[in-house]
């Protein structure tokens, strides 16, 4: 049941407890109190609305970074990634498969504060071996909506 | 009385007497009206599944445009015989037994066509989608409305097909998940109706294109009940459970004399099914059962909430276990259905069908489709109970 609650949440946070309720059959408590478990147990992490940023601020910038790290015995990359998470420009951050180790995407107002914040912050980190920088240019489908698709299917409003 | 038009070209009269659509008139008011949260539609609100079109696009891609066999592609065919066996417990041959149609309606149309003469009668289970009765008529026979009632949660019912019954009778046209109601019929609802047919020496014709939207116990397909196989003509497709209405695209189950007299007919008439729509179905069958599974589940979310809303606001409202639709009665209110229909379009600009348009079993009922977004919903029921309070309190 909790899965379907934080699909429907997922998809709208602003659904209320009482709606969630009427449309999976449970009572309202019931719902509250899955939602209240899930809020503690951090499979909530918030709600928030998926803003598509560059309609508002068209020179906000995103960038993935690709970083190699050196892992560290026993912890691996758990502090090089943590002290790279601290920063509040960092979006987000993971740890990743492949030919390098750490994921970070970077939110910016422009391009120069992300250059100032890999040559300043990033690099300099010990453990912190190269980065690669790649500067979002279009967002085509974010958090699963696709972004500017054209035209809505026109479907008939009556039909048999 | 022949009937010549403006240009002196005559349409024939069995087409001239045809009634237009009940749903036709409703059609033509909703047309051109701004902020109008429709409930009218009969019809998926998800875009067919991405990998679907993906895949057809990939066979326009590598030219695969020309026309298929008659019968279909073999390997839809055989991916069809798959999917009925795996999910309605039946076995078809795929070289012989199934059909590709250009939906359930050309299906429906063939099987008439091919199975139906002048004077045969064919009982035709109301309310019931639009085009039944119509497809009869047009195959020269003449449907025999029988009707299934409110009280009985709109389940056929054995009796009023034996008062039906004449010696002419040759066949059964039936459609559970029913639209336009929501209703259902178990294995056991159907039973007698099997033995009737069975007993009566009958065809059914049974219209499966709503079995996957079913939300409280499974589907029962009707040639899988015992001695139904020989008997039956199973219609269904790929628009309600793969959201492809506008692919065209079904497919009829039928014992190989019947489907070859249709394919017969399909050969003359239609030739094939649309190429790229067949090499879509082939991954919806193979590849898109967890896409089906999550419209399922997004439909059965949408019909607890409008169900339960629609009685809160007053309107009572069986509880539709199959298809997309809600038919509550409006018999409360004082109004018919489309008096209801047309005052809640007007004044509050909500569409819903009056029941009528599916036959006259269905009046005092509307049909309400949740295929549709929360957002439309929420708003709907909040304007149609605005529209409730307004009408004179009925004792």
């Amino acid at each position: 049941m909790i899965e379907r609650i934080l699909k429907i949440l997922e998809e709208d946070s602003r659904v209320t407890p009482a709606e969630i309720a009427r449309r999976l059959g449970i009572e309202e408590e019931e719902a509250k109190r899955l939602i209240a478990e899930a809020e503690r147990s951090g499979a909530i992490l918030g709600y928030g609305a998926i803003v598509n940023w560059g309609k508002v601020l068209p020179d906000r910038v995103y960038a993935y970074i690709s970083v190699s790290a050196q892992p560290e015995r026993n912890i691996g990359f758990e502090q090089v990634a943590r002290r790279i998470a601290g920063f509040p420009e960092v979006h987000s951050v993971y740890l990743v498969s492949g030919t390098h180790d750490l994921t970070v995407v970077v939110e910016a107002d422009d391009f120069r504060d992300v250059a100032a914040f890999v040559a300043e912050k990033l690099a300099p980190i010990r453990g912190v071996q190269s980065t690669a920088t790649s500067f979002v240019l279009k967002i085509y489908k974010l958090e699963g909506r696709m972004i500017d698709e054209g035209d809505e299917p026109h479907r008939l409003a009556v039909s048999p | 009385m022949s009937e010549t038009s403006r240009t002196g070209i005559r349409i024939a009269r069995h087409v001239a007497e045809l009634p237009p659509s009940g749903i036709r008139r409703f059609f033509d008011l909703v047309i051109g009206m701004d902020d109008v949260v429709s409930l009218g539609v009969g019809e998926p609100d998800f875009a067919t599944p991405w990998r679907i079109c993906d895949t057809a696009i990939e066979s326009l891609q590598r030219g695969l445009t020309s026309y298929t066999s008659n019968l279909g592609l073999l390997t839809l065919r055989q991916a069809i015989a798959d999917y009925v066996r795996d999910e309605f417990g039946v076995e078809y041959d795929p070289e012989a037994e199934i059909l590709i149609t250009n939906g359930v309606s050309e299906g429906l149309d063939l099987a008439a066509r091919v199975l139906l003469e002048p004077g045969d009668e064919v009982l035709v289970a109301e309310p019931c989608y639009v085009s039944y009765k119509a497809t009869v008529s047009l195959a020269g026979a003449t449907p025999v409305v029988v009707e299934t009632r409110a009280e009985d949660d709109f389940k056929l019912q054995v009796d009023v097909l034996e008062d039906a019954l004449t010696e002419r009778t040759r066949a059964v046209l039936l459609g559970y998940p029913n639209n336009p109601t929501g209703a259902v019929m178990s294995r056991d609802e159907l039973r007698p109706i099997a033995d009737f047919a069975a007993g009566h020496g009958l065809v059914v014709l049974s219209d499966e294109i709503y079995a996957h939207l079913r939300y409280a116990g499974e589907h029962c397909c009707f040639s899988s009940l015992p001695g139904m196989r020989e008997r039956t003509v199973l219609l269904n497709g790929f628009s309600k459970a793969y959201a492809m209405t506008g692919w065209r695209l079904g497919f009829a189950c039928a014992p190989a004399e019947v489907v070859d007299a249709m394919n017969r007919v399909h050969s003359y008439t239609a030739l094939c099914a649309p190429t790229m729509a067949q090499c879509g179905a082939i991954e919806a069958l193979q590849h898109c059962r967890q896409e089906r599974e999550e419209m399922v589940e997004a439909y059965d979310q949408r019909r607890r909430f409008l169900v339960r809303g629609l009685r809160e606001i007053g309107l009572d409202c069986f509880e539709p276990e199959g298809a997309f639709y809600a038919f509550p009665s409006v018999k409360a209110t004082g109004l018919d259905d489309e008096e209801f229909a047309e005052r809640l379009l007007m004044e509050e600009r909500v569409a819903v069908v009056p029941g009528r348009a599916f036959g006259a079993s269905g009046a005092q009922h509307v049909r309400c489709c949740y295929a549709t977004s929360m957002e439309h919903l929420r708003t709907a029921l909040e304007r149609m109970a605005t529209f409730l309070d307004r009408l004179p309190r009925q004792v």
